[in-house]
């Protein structure tokens, strides 16, 4: 049995890590080191988190009652839409690929940095550029459009803000862009000798198809907010129906990104879950193949069923059928995905580390987006569906429960080996029950409320829903102190917090065969690593399979 | 291990090679990008084209044809000099590297100024979308019956398309200066290439774009030319 006392017993904190190389701040601000520019990004999104959830905290304040007693109509339209403006374009985007991934990939597979730097660096301050403008939004009044940004609402009918949040997400958006150009780069050129393809951990994988779609994609949302920059200050009309223009086109634009961006938002923390699961049940993955190429799939069809947002927008029955069916088939893959990891689970020698109470809280709470998922991929159900709160309990189920979940399991799993301390693992573990309990209580009942016909974006309801509304803002409040505890005991750990040694865990992986913190190239530079076995070769440690 | 101690290569490289063959990539997945970036003004284009398919011909006919046409070969020249500029860094040969990028940058600033003529053109004809657009046919009859308001939505596409290309084009511009200056410092040589080579793929990737937009937006139905 390996225990992490055991491992921990000889740690020492390393003298020579990428941390304490040099201490000026021009240092952080001008590093070009990818785990240096990881640790910038996490302090900036957690930054923006903490905004992007105090907007929630509004928005669940105001529908404690049905009546609008908190919020005026106008404000409550403008905290909705911050809420997913920061949340969207300044957390969940970033959230997994800009921290642990920009922080891990050089490190899984054995080399010394990504293979641009500087580019790197350069992505973060359009990131940061980009944060800006967002608030810039929010000091000069807010933008009132829904963060889709819908024409007309966003053109002909603006009063708000459009042009500052435009612009935030397309700085945002380059940045996302040059840090996918990068991961590719750097998977395919900077690999270690013996670290084939197929010898890759599933995180890099996932990170690939995550890039796939960085690229393909955002450029597409970022033309499309160009022309509604100019036609908001020039009157440039592309989807102005007065000359001829078409709203509709706005959709399919804005999706075509749109929906494979949210795979941007869960495929990175798919990647998480393969190497946390197989962590703790010390087991290989089951079907590694599968699990890998069902990243690349999700990839590619995800670029095909934009559609399925636009089923009441007019668009052709025939279109419908065929987003609809096509939206079927991306189920295929992740579906592969979630039955791999419970068939890595079987007979595993599961430990219940806090890394690992995530991963479960993952496994359940994205289980449940992507099946209510299915139901709103189908034409005729959605129908009901749309803009009701079903939708809005899906989307957190697979945004929340899915991704943050997963960006709170890496980052539990990993913090050992980018600040060298271990956390508390007790609160930990609290904190990751209290954030399973606490989302589940907000959100199963959005479920209902939606089913019963409550629509999403007004701040009022009738009467007969406040039950469930207020079971939904006591679960946000539970799911809120989930979030505070790490941010008090992460913080704390790095001046108090026990050395984590190498390998706290005792866990495979190029990343973990080097000191906690790395050095600044990662590796001894005179013994850089070489592959000589595949990923996840855990062996359980007992006689006979099946003793237990 | 390999470790390279030419300088050439930066610390986190193996060694040239590796080094060369990332950026590379690197390019080709910047340029990728930029086929989806033009690909949405692309996409509007073609549906509102299938849409309005009279109007379309009738403002397209609006477009200078001889200025468009005198852009079209100037940008097709400066691809060949830029060609030979990196034929010529790649070769070493210093002198022709300088004038190859010299020509290349003049005629970029051709086209840039030959399109701000072709704008103010435009502009003087009140054929600027906004709120104070007019179409004035010179075209006769022959076109008689469109929409005009279907014609400043082509007008629309046809400032952000080519705009968004002339951008391209002033950074392209941009990016020459940079590297004339590099070069004048002997900053190249044969074994130190790739920043030219780079940018003869960001510069052919702009021209192809023009080569894709001028029929798209010149030569839609210019059958009324021919009947004098």
């Amino acid at each position: 049995m390996h225990t992490i006392a055991e491992a921990q017993r000889s740690a020492v904190f390393p003298e020579v890590n990428y941390l304490s190389a040099r201490h000026t701040v021009a240092s952080w601000l001008f590093t070009v080191d990818h785990k240096r520019i990881a640790m910038l990004y996490l302090v900036t999104i957690s930054i923006m988190f903490a905004l992007g959830g105090s907007f929630a905290a509004l928005i669940r304040l105001e529908l404690l009652t049905p009546a609008g007693d908190l919020l005026d109509s106008d404000t409550y339209n403008k905290v909705f839409t911050l809420h997913g403006v920061i949340m969207i374009f300044f957390f969940l985007i970033p959230s997994v690929p800009a921290t642990i991934g920009n922080f891990l990939i050089p490190l899984m597979i054995g080399c010394k940095d990504l293979a641009f730097p500087r580019i790197n660096l350069l992505s973060y301050y359009l990131y940061l550029l980009g944060a800006t403008f967002a608030i810039i939004v929010l000091v000069r009044g807010g933008v009132d459009t829904g963060w889709t940004f819908y024409t007309p609402y966003s053109s002909t009918y603006a009063q708000t803000e459009v042009f500052y949040a435009t612009m935030a997400a397309f700085a945002a958006g380059f940045s996302s862009i040059l840090t996918g150009l990068n991961f590719i780069v750097t998977i395919h050129k900077m690999r270690a000798p013996g670290m084939s393809w197929f010898r890759m951990p599933l995180f890099v994988w996932a990170h690939y198809a995550t890039s796939l779609i960085q690229i393909l994609g955002t450029p597409v949302v970022a033309i499309t907010l160009v022309l509604l920059a100019t036609e908001r200050i020039w009157g440039v009309g592309i989807f102005n129906p007065n000359i001829g223009g078409d709203p509709v086109l706005f959709q399919h634009l804005f999706w075509f990104y749109s929906h494979p961006a949210v795979y941007v938002m869960i495929l990175p923390g798919m990647g998480v879950i393969s190497e946390v699961i197989t962590c703790f049940s010390r087991k290989r993955i089951f079907g590694y193949t599968f699990v890998a190429f069902s990243s690349l799939a999700i990839a590619v069809i995800g670029f095909l069923v934009w559609g399925h947002h636009m089923y009441v927008s007019g668009q052709s029955v025939f279109a419908g059928i065929v987003f609809s069916f096509i939206t079927f088939l991306v189920a295929v893959p992740s579906a592969i995905k979630v039955f791999n990891w419970t068939a890595t689970l079987y007979k595993g020698e599961i430990t219940f580390e806090a890394p690992m109470i995530y991963a479960f809280g993952f496994m359940g709470l994205f289980l449940v987006g992507g099946l209510t998922g299915i139901l709103l991929g189908s034409m005729g159900a959605d129908v009901h569906f749309h803009d009701t709160y079903f939708v809005v309990a899906h989307f957190h189920y697979v945004m929340v429960g899915g991704m943050v979940m997963a960006f709170m399991c890496g980052l539990h799993f990993w913090w050992p080996k980018m600040t060298g301390r271990m956390y508390n693992e007790t609160l930990g573990q609290i904190s990751g029950i209290l954030v399973f309990v606490g989302f589940n209580l907000t959100f199963m009942p959005q479920f209902l409320v939606g089913y019963l016909g409550m629509p999403r974006r007004y701040h009022v309801y009738s009467e007969e829903w406040q039950m469930l509304n207020v079971m939904s803002t006591l679960g946000a409040t539970i799911l809120g102190l989930g979030y505070i505890l790490p941010a008090i005991y992460f913080p704390w750990s790095l001046f108090k917090g026990a050395p984590a040694g190498d390998n706290p865990w005792d866990a495979k992986g190029l990343e973990w065969e080097t000191t906690s913190p790395p050095p600044t190239f990662n590796f001894d530079e005179e013994n850089m690593p070489v592959v000589t076995e595949e990923a996840y070769a855990y062996v359980i440690e007992r006689n006979t399979l099946g003793a237990r | 291990m390999a470790h390279a101690s030419d300088s050439l290569v930066a610390h986190h490289f193996e060694d040239i090679d590796q080094q060369n063959e990332s950026a590379v990539l690197g390019m080709w997945l910047f340029l990728a990008q930029e086929i989806l970036f033009f690909g949405g003004l692309f996409a509007a284009y073609f549906v509102y084209r299938v849409k309005y398919p009279d109007a379309w011909a009738a403002a397209s006919s609006e477009l200078d044809i001889y200025l468009g046409g005198f852009n079209t070969v100037v940008l097709l020249v400066s691809s060949f000099t830029m060609a030979v500029s990196v034929n010529a860094a790649q070769t070493g040969k210093q002198q022709r590297l300088m004038m190859g990028m010299l020509v290349t940058l003049a005629l970029g600033l051709t086209f840039v100024v030959v399109k701000f003529f072709e704008y103010k053109a435009k502009w003087d004809h009140g054929m600027i979308p906004g709120s104070g657009f007019v179409y004035h046919s010179t075209t006769g009859d022959y076109f008689a019956g469109v929409n005009p308001d279907q014609i400043q939505l082509f007008f629309c596409l046809y400032f952000v398309m080519t705009g968004m290309h002339a951008l391209h084009m002033i950074i392209g511009a941009g990016l020459l200066l940079w590297l004339l200056a590099l070069g004048y410092n002997g900053h190249f040589g044969p074994h130190r290439f790739m920043k030219v080579e780079l940018f003869g793929f960001y510069w052919h990737f702009v021209d192809i774009v023009w080569v894709f937009l001028f029929p798209m937006l010149y030569l839609i139905d210019r059958s009324w030319m021919l009947q004098g």
